[in-house]
C-alpha cells in the first residue's frame, strides 16, 4: 500500500473545509443578521429577536406560511400514493412501453421549472383552471411525483417477490398482498418519499411564482416579492425559518434513505 | 382443454394489463395534464399571433420566431444566457471536482458519510433563500467588505453587489452540489488499486489524474454539467436579485413576457427556442458521452 505524502491529504482536508465554508457562511450570515436590531443591517450585530415578534404580526407572511404548508402536505399525500402505485407496477410487471413511461418521468425534471412552470400558466389558464393554490398543487404534485417513483423504486429492490407469491398463495387477494405484506416492508422508503416531496413542494418557487392567483401565495413567492420592493431583516427571519424547517426534514430523510454513499 | 389454457393466458393478461393501467394510470394521466399538454400548448401559442382568449382573434403565425431572428437585442441575452450557463458549470467543476475528489478518495467511514450529507442538504434546501443569503454577505458596508478592509485596511468599497460576478457567485453556490455530487458517485466507482497500479509502475501524479482518473470520472462530469448547465441557461430569479440592472438575461426576457408585458405567444416563443438550443448542444455532447461509458 503506497501512503500519499500526508501534506497533499491535509491541503485536500482544508479546500474540503474552505467549500463547506463558502456552502454556509451565506446562511449563517443571513441568519444572524434576522438576530440583528439593525434595520440597515449595521456592523457589529446589535443581538435582539425584533424581527421574530414583527413576523409574528405579518399577517401576509404567516398566510402565506400556511398556505406552503398546507400545498406541501396535499403534494405530499397525492405524490407519494399516485408515485407508489406507479412503482409497484414498474416492479412488478414488465409490459410494452415500459421503458419510455419510465423516460417520461425525466422531463419534469430536466426541462427549466421557466418554462414548465410558463407552460402550467398558459394552459391552466386556458382550459379555465386558472391560478391559486389549487392550481400550484396541480404542479407542485408534478414536480414531485418523479422522486417519489424513484425513491419508492430503489426501496423495492431489495423486497423479495416471493413474499408476495406466498401471501397470494395463501389466499390473499392481490390488494391484501400489497397492503398487509408489500407497504409494510418498504415502509421506510414510502416515508423518505413523502419527505422528499413535501421538500420539494416547500421550497419550490419558480412554478408557485407563476401559479399563483394576486394575493394568494405561499412563502417563497412572498420572499421573494418582498426582495424585490426593498425589504427589512424580517425577511431574514422568515427565510432563517423556512430554511431551518427544510434543513431539519432532510436530515430525517438521512436517516430512512441513504443518498447514493454506501455505509 | 387446451382452449381454456389459452383462454386463460389471455385473461392473465389482459389482467395483467388493466392491474398496470390502474397502477400507473392516475400518475401519468397527472403528469400529462400538468407537463406534457402544458408543453404542447405552449408550442401552439408559440405560433400564435395572440392569446386566444375571449374575442381576441388569433392566426397563426411565424412572427414570434421571426422576432427573435430580426432582433439583435434577444440574440444577445440568448448569447449572454449560454455563456452564463458555461461559465457557472466551469467554475463548479473547477471547485467542485477536487472536492469529490478529496471526499471519495481521502476521507472514509462515518465522516464520509457526515460530509457527504452537509455537502447536498444545501442543494436540497431552499434555492431562493440561498440566493438572498448572497445579499448579505456582498451588499456595501456588508460582512465580505467589513471582512476585507479589516484584513486589508484602506481596501474600501468593492461594489459586488448588482454586478455580473455576483450573478456567477450566487449561481455557483446555489449549483456546486450538483457536481460534487456526481462527481463523487463516479470517483468513488474507480478501484483504488487501479491508481495504485499506475503509480508503481512508474506514472507521474498528473499522469494518473489526466490519463486514468479523469477519463474515468468523465461521466459523472458530463452528468453533473448538463445538470448545471440547463437550469443556469433558463435562471431569472438569481439575477434578478443579485444582478440588478445586469442581470437581464433571456430567462428574464422570458418572465417578462408572462408577468409584465403579456405577450404570451413571444414568450413561449423564446422559450422554445431555448429549449431548442439547449438540445442542440446536448446533442453535441451525446457522441462524447457514448464513447465515455
Amino acid at each position: 500500500m503506497t501512503r500519499r505524502p500526508r501534506g497533499l491529504v491535509r491541503i485536500g482536508r482544508l479546500y474540503m473545509a474552505g467549500v463547506l465554508l463558502f456552502l454556509y457562511v451565506p446562511i449563517f450570515v443571513m441568519a444572524a443578521m434576522s438576530f440583528n436590531a439593525s434595520r440597515l443591517y449595521r456592523l457589529p450585530i446589535d443581538w435582539s429577536v425584533t424581527w421574530y415578534v414583527a413576523l409574528a404580526g405579518n399577517e401576509k407572511l404567516i398566510d402565506a406560511a400556511l398556505n406552503s404548508v398546507w400545498v406541501a402536505l396535499v403534494t405530499t399525500v397525492l405524490a407519494t400514493v399516485l408515485g407508489t402505485a406507479a412503482a409497484l407496477a414498474f416492479f412488478r410487471y414488465s409490459f410494452p412501453g415500459k421503458r419510455v413511461m419510465q423516460l417520461l418521468l425525466f422531463p419534469p425534471i430536466a426541462i427549466p421549472w421557466l418554462i414548465i412552470g410558463t407552460a402550467m400558466l398558459v394552459f391552466f389558464f386556458w382550459i379555465g383552471v386558472g391560478r391559486g393554490l389549487h392550481a400550484i398543487v396541480l404542479g407542485h404534485v408534478a414536480l414531485a411525483l418523479p422522486y417519489v417513483v424513484v425513491v419508492v423504486s430503489a426501496r423495492l429492490r431489495s423486497f423479495d417477490p416471493n413474499l408476495e407469491d406466498a401471501a397470494r398463495s395463501l389466499g390473499a387477494t392481490p390488494w391484501q398482498a400489497t397492503r398487509r405484506v408489500t407497504l409494510p416492508s418498504i415502509a421506510p422508503g414510502l416515508v423518505a418519499a413523502g419527505l422528499f416531496a413535501f421538500a420539494v413542494s416547500f421550497d419550490q418557487f419558480v412554478i408557485s411564482y407563476f401559479l399563483s392567483a394576486p394575493g394568494v401565495t405561499t412563502l417563497p413567492v412572498e420572499i421573494y416579492t418582498a426582495i424585490r420592493k426593498g425589504f427589512t431583516p424580517e425577511i431574514n427571519a422568515a427565510s432563517t425559518i423556512v430554511i431551518a424547517v427544510s434543513m431539519t426534514l432532510l436530515m430525517v430523510v438521512a436517516r430512512f434513505y441513504r443518498f447514493g454513499g454506501e455505509r | 382443454m387446451r382452449l381454456t389454457a389459452q383462454a386463460g393466458r389471455v385473461k392473465r393478461g389482459r389482467d395483467r394489463l388493466a392491474a398496470v393501467a390502474a397502477l400507473t394510470g392516475p400518475a401519468y394521466l397527472w403528469l400529462a395534464l400538468t407537463v406534457f399538454l402544458p408543453l404542447s400548448a405552449m408550442f401552439y401559442f408559440s405560433f400564435l399571433s395572440d392569446v386566444p382568449f375571449g374575442k381576441r382573434v388569433a392566426e397563426l403565425t411565424l412572427e414570434n420566431y421571426a422576432a427573435f431572428f430580426q432582433e439583435s437585442f434577444y440574440r444577445t441575452l440568448m448569447l449572454r444566457s449560454f455563456r452564463l450557463g458555461a461559465e457557472v458549470t466551469f467554475y463548479c467543476f473547477l471547485f467542485g471536482f477536487p472536492c469529490a475528489y478529496v471526499l471519495a478518495k481521502t476521507i472514509k467511514g462515518r465522516w464520509r458519510e457526515a460530509l457527504f450529507l452537509l455537502i447536498i442538504l444545501p442543494f436540497w434546501s431552499n434555492a431562493l433563500v440561498r440566493v438572498f443569503s448572497w445579499t448579505m454577505v456582498l451588499r456595501g458596508n456588508g460582512v465580505l467588505e467589513t471582512f476585507v478592509n479589516w484584513l486589508v485596511p484602506g481596501v474600501g468599497s468593492l461594489n459586488l453587489m448588482f454586478t455580473y460576478p455576483a450573478i456567477v457567485l450566487g449561481l455557483v453556490h446555489s449549483y456546486i452540489p450538483y457536481m460534487i455530487l456526481t462527481c463523487y458517485l463516479s470517483l468513488e466507482a474507480i478501484d483504488d488499486s487501479l491508481i495504485e497500479a499506475a503509480r508503481s509502475l512508474g506514472a507521474r501524479r498528473h499522469a494518473v489524474l489526466w490519463r486514468l482518473v479523469l477519463p474515468l470520472s468523465f461521466p459523472g462530469i458530463l452528468a453533473g454539467a448538463i445538470l448545471i448547465f440547463v437550469p443556469v441557461v433558463g435562471s431569472f430569479m438569481e439575477p434578478r436579485i443579485l444582478g440588478g440592472r445586469a442581470g437581464t438575461f433571456i430567462g428574464t426576457i422570458i418572465e417578462d413576457q408572462f408577468t409584465a408585458v403579456f405577450n404570451w405567444p413571444l414568450g413561449a416563443a423564446l422559450s422554445f427556442l431555448m429549449l431548442g438550443f439547449v438540445l442542440l448542444i446536448l446533442l453535441f455532447v451525446a457522441p462524447l458521452a457514448r464513447r465515455a461509458a
